[in-house]
């Protein structure tokens, strides 16, 4: 079986039984940070804590990349084999908007307001066969 | 202590194989010396930027090296708001009595690629495919449609007068007017943003020379004055580009400050300007600054756009020299475009494109990556 890793460390629990966003939450202010962070942006507070983002939020608006980026982009995709792929921020609630990767590319199905809930699939295979791990946003 | 805009010069803005970035720069110096009927060397100082063509004091290897303090200035898509900034309060604080503002660009074809370390940001971002401007424009005109109704072939219209209006501006890259129906069937690049709703990367140059208020009319019969120069970045909880994720209460962005603050050190309103040049990126970055630079409320560009109020020949005559859309986007030199439109229109010089009505006052704003925005307010 082949290795699965986190394309960052510290943006989700990974491994986990039931894997979950991350962020800093300010002991100050109360303000969410995703990715989390050492420090508030709110209010400039040094004291965080870590938490578990909720897993279910709302689409609070979105995008399709229609072209294949440039680098840094980095997939194991080809121009060739280059699927459109949707882009939003996710509004979860009591924490933060996060901006993710929609598993939707179809326009047509997506729409503001629609419920969506954190999934976390492969996102491409390193050279040494590593599956790299990212979170997306999926319609509910 | 007023600042005067006595010098413009411009290198003509889209493709030029045969210059390079710094080259267009010191064309565009040269124009603006010329204009203003001085000399490279009776400048005391200078600021300027590029984004991709080296470092702006380099022009001293084409202008002549005379020993002045020359400061390289990079803020993004605010390096021309930040270099004239920079030069306004220089003159303003009594240090210096006249000098020389510069902007050029020679950016590679295709959307720009930042990347995210830069920005402080992991580079996760960019390898999933979210470090692209393009998709944050995209966002923030869907969300902004969705909660002000604002149709999709407004966007298209905006377009379409862009290249009106470039097809008027002999400086600009796009010269042809383009069908609205070919605006909004052309390739989608980012929903709902189609291929010709979005400027490209491109080359220009732009310089200015600024001196004292009381010293302008030694220089022109028609000096126009920088009324305020104002840059802000963005405070917690604005919706910016290049943010993994944004706080749950929205306040207003760098745009909506830096105009207030401008207004009030101007002691104008919006309902004063006679010509406004508005950051156009894409065509729905026009229709939100026009709102939150406070020209109208947010949802009533519907009705301004469809009713080519925004023309030139209408009430609010925005980017009259076709914006970022037609003269493309050299990061260094975008700004002080502006500049340089508000400023030919100020003085009655912009020919083909001229706004009717002896024009009195003008309005340039400009915004970038990774939330700043600069608004000057010139008055002739």
């Amino acid at each position: 079986m082949s290795n699965q890793v986190p394309i960052a460390e510290g943006l989700f629990t990974w491994p986990s039984e039931n894997p979950a966003l991350l962020c800093s939450r300010c002991k100050n202010c109360g303000i969410a940070s995703f990715p989390s962070a050492e420090s508030c942006m709110a209010c400039s507070g040094q004291e965080v804590e870590i938490e578990e983002l909720p897993r279910r939020g709302t689409l609070w608006t979105w995008t399709v990349q229609q072209f294949m980026p440039k680098t840094p982009y980095h997939s194991d995709e080809t121009p060739e084999t280059f699927k459109p792929y949707g882009v939003g921020y996710v509004e979860l609630p009591g924490g933060v908007r996060v901006e993710g990767r929609l598993t939707e590319g179809d326009p047509q199905r997506l729409s503001i307001g629609m419920e969506m809930e954190v999934v976390f699939e492969k996102y491409r295979t390193e050279d040494n066969g590593d599956e790299v791990i990212n979170f997306f946003f999926k319609p509910v | 202590m007023d600042v005067a805009i006595v010098g413009i010069g411009i290198h003509p803005f889209g493709r030029t194989p045969s210059r390079n970035g710094l080259q267009q720069g010191a064309y565009a110096a040269r124009e603006a010396l010329k204009d203003a009927g001085v000399s490279w060397q009776d400048m005391q100082f200078a600021f300027g930027g590029s984004a991709s063509a080296g470092n702006a004091d380099a022009l001293g290897n084409e202008l002549g090296l005379t020993g002045i303090p020359f400061i390289n200035v990079a803020n993004g898509c605010a390096t021309g708001g930040s270099s004239l900034i920079s030069a306004y309060n220089a003159i303003k604080s009594g240090e210096h009595d006249i000098g020389l503002v510069s902007g050029f660009d020679k950016h590679d074809r295709g959307a720009f690629n930042a990347d995210p370390e830069a920005l402080g940001i992991g580079r996760w971002y960019g390898e999933v495919g979210m470090m692209m401007t393009t998709q944050f424009f995209a966002m923030k005109i869907q969300k902004y449609m969705h909660d002000y109704g604002i149709s999709k072939d407004t966007l298209a219209k905006v377009s379409e007068k862009a290249f009106i209006n470039g097809s008027l501006n002999p400086n600009a890259w796009r010269r042809e007017p383009i069908a609205v129906e070919e605006i909004a069937n052309s390739m989608m690049v980012s929903d709902p943003l189609t291929k010709f709703m979005f400027c490209s990367p491109s080359e220009g140059g732009v310089a200015l020379i600024l001196c004292r208020g009381d010293i302008a009319r030694q220089y022109t019969d028609k000096p126009v004055y920088l009324k305020s120069a104002v840059l802000k970045s963005r405070r917690y909880g604005s919706f910016e580009v290049f943010a993994p994720s944004q706080a749950l209460v929205q306040v207003d962005g760098p745009t909506v400050d830096a105009s207030k603050a401008a207004f009030e050190m101007a002691g104008v309103g919006p309902g004063d300007i006679d010509v406004l040049q508005l950051q156009d990126t894409e065509s729905g970055a026009e229709i939100m600054h026009m709102a939150e630079n406070g020209f109208c409320e947010h949802g009533e560009q519907e009705h301004l756009i469809q009713s080519g109020a925004t023309h030139i020949g209408g009430r609010m005559p925005v980017n009259t020299d076709g914006g970022c859309l037609a003269n493309g986007e050299p990061i260094g030199a975008s700004g002080l475009r502006q500049v340089f439109e508000s400023v030919l229109q100020l003085r009655g010089d912009a020919g083909e494109h001229q706004v009717p009505g002896d024009p009195q006052l003008g309005y340039t704003h400009v915004y970038g990556a990774p939330g700043i925005s600069a608004v000057t307010i010139l008055q002739r």
